[in-house]
């Protein structure tokens, strides 16, 4: 391919995305409104529950606490260049709860729930089940949409939750066992440094990303094309889009927050 | 009854049907043969609002299909798709009492497994499959668990998109006299998709000859053998002569 055509390509990749931005805020509301409209299928929320949240806690707390030892060995490495290796605990509790947390759990549920979401609504619509469960009077909104947006808007939060506290503990660790920071003035200095509004803001982030990924997976899913290319072609599509929403809405939520 | 008016369906530049008429009497079978990818999935999944048609009208018992209450309208349908669509996260007998299990019919578990496994004797399935799943049974098997599935409800209105294909003879039989029963003892309305000349005979009341987009010769089918319609004929007999392609 030449150069000028790829570029092309990527052009047209991220004018679609644009285009596609309308269909999916419309899916997305109409997805929200099922989960308030009977009739509502608490089986497959329980399931959804268990592959969303649950499952999903060995890689939330792998990211965190690896993110948070190496934040830990950073922030004490710059600051040493200025004197101000003591500020680790705080910086690691800001940099953990505010952004990272958030962020890295966002997109490890990107990579494990969207992907899963996405490929299996669209094996459900290239083998025809969901045109099955429509004749079987079950709206597929409610039936699969539904219950997995809702399990991400409940646990993708305290996903984020855990994965901040295990980050800090990741940071907590190396800076006890390597640094030699004292293990009661770092927790001192790291709960007296956070302040409500940086949980706060961790937890709504971990909710708006938990929104987008569920979302994301269910709309590429039932809009796939058809054959084994759709469903591959709507996973890959369902995670990019996913993870570039999670980052753009990480910035505007920063904004909100702390600007100012 | 269903009447189907002048429906046409394009994807793209591929025009499917191309202003397709026919009508099905209440309590009737309607057999529709045709080679494959005329079109004949494309046309059952009109009628029940799963492909929107670009033009044309479809009335079911008189009323418009496209519009009032879809609940409604799909609880009197019911369906066997041509890949059996089978849900494959739940065991067979969850699928075949689907609405049973769930929504504003559900009924207690164990009444819905029953049900389920009568309906699966009824497809000459054995209770032992009830508690597998669909991806462990094979393309047949599968069949006719969708075959249960869809007589499950005991709709007025039954679909059947290839029933027989990947069955052996003995049981392409017991699939053809179920779908007999069906209609003289429930009284239901049949639409069958298929190429097996054997279940047309045994099956349908009114046969209907899908090529070209249009609906070539529709009548019953103690005529179909004397048509005089010469796509008909060969279909009938199988041949590579005659004015349908063998390439397409
Ligand atoms: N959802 C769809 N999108 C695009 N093309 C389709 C779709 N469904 C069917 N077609 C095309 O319509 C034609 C008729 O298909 P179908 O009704 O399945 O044939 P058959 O008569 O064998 O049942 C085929 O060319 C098929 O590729
Ligand atoms: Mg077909």
């Amino acid at each position: 391919m030449n150069p000028l055509a790829a570029l092309g390509g990527l052009g047209r990749a991220v004018l679609t995305l644009f285009a596609n931005f309308g269909k999916v805020a419309i899916f997305a509301l109409d997805a929200i409104s099922h989960i308030f409209r009977p009739p509502y299928y608490p089986r497959e929320f329980a399931v959804a529950l268990m592959n969303v949240g649950w499952l999903s806690l060995p890689v939330v707390g792998l990211t965190a606490i690896f993110t948070g030892g190496a934040l830990a060995l950073q922030i004490y490495a710059g600051g040493a260049r200025f004197n101000a290796e003591a500020v680790v605990p705080q910086i690691v509790a800001i940099g953990m709860v505010r952004e990272l947390g958030p962020v890295l759990v966002g997109l490890m549920i990107a990579a494990r729930v969207t992907s899963s979401i996405a490929a299996e609504i669209a094996t459900m619509k290239v083998t025809e089940q969901i045109d099955a469960l429509v004749t079987l009077s079950t709206h597929p909104m409610k039936y699969l949409t539904a219950p997995r947006v809702l399990a991400a808007l409940i646990t993708v939060p305290i996903l984020v939750g855990i994965g901040d506290i295990i980050g800090i503990a990741g940071g907590y660790v190396v800076a006890t066992e390597n640094l030699g920071f004292n293990a009661a003035t770092y927790l001192l200095n790291t709960v007296n440094f956070l302040e409500v509004k940086d949980i706060v803001s961790s937890l709504v982030k971990g909710a708006a990303f938990g929104l987008i990924a569920a979302v994301m997976g269910c709309y590429y899913g039932m809009n796939s094309g058809r054959g084994a290319q759709g469903v591959g072609r709507a996973t890959k599509s369902s995670v990019e889009s996913a993870a570039i929403m999670i980052l753009a809405a990480n910035f505007i939520l920063t904004g909100v927050f702390f600007s100012v | 009854m269903i009447r189907m008016e002048n429906v046409t369906k394009a994807f793209g530049d591929n025009q499917v049907l191309q202003g397709m008429s026919l009508e099905i009497p209440k309590g009737t079978s309607m057999v529709i043969i045709g080679g494959s990818g005329t079109g004949k999935s494309v046309a059952l999944k009109c009628i029940l609002g799963l492909i929107k048609p670009d033009s044309g009208m479809i009335y079911v018992n008189g009323k418009d299909a496209t519009k009032g209450d879809r609940d409604k309208f799909l609880a009197r349908f019911g369906m066997l798709f041509q890949g059996a669509a089978l849900f494959d996260s739940l065991p067979v007998w969850q699928n075949v009492s689907f609405r049973l299990l769930r929504g504003p019919l559900k009924r207690p578990a164990e009444y819905a497994r029953e049900i389920a496994i009568e309906k699966l004797r009824r497809v000459g399935l054995k209770s032992d499959v009830a508690d597998r799943f669909p991806s462990e049974l094979s393309g047949g098997m599968q069949k006719r668990v969708g075959l249960a599935r869809a007589i499950a409800a005991e709709p007025e209105i039954i679909f059947f998109d290839e029933p027989t294909t990947g069955l052996d003879p003995i049981m392409s039989g017991v699939i053809n006299d179920l779908i007999r029963e069906i209609v003289t003892e429930m009284g239901a309305t049949a639409m069958t998709i298929t190429h097996d000349m054997s279940s047309v005979r045994a099956i349908a009341d009114n046969v209907a000859m899908l090529h070209g987009g249009v609906i070539q010769w529709t009548g019953p089918v103690g005529q179909m053998d004397a048509s005089g319609d010469p796509y008909v004929e060969q279909f009938i007999s199988g041949s590579a002569e005659g004015p349908i392609e063998a390439v397409r």
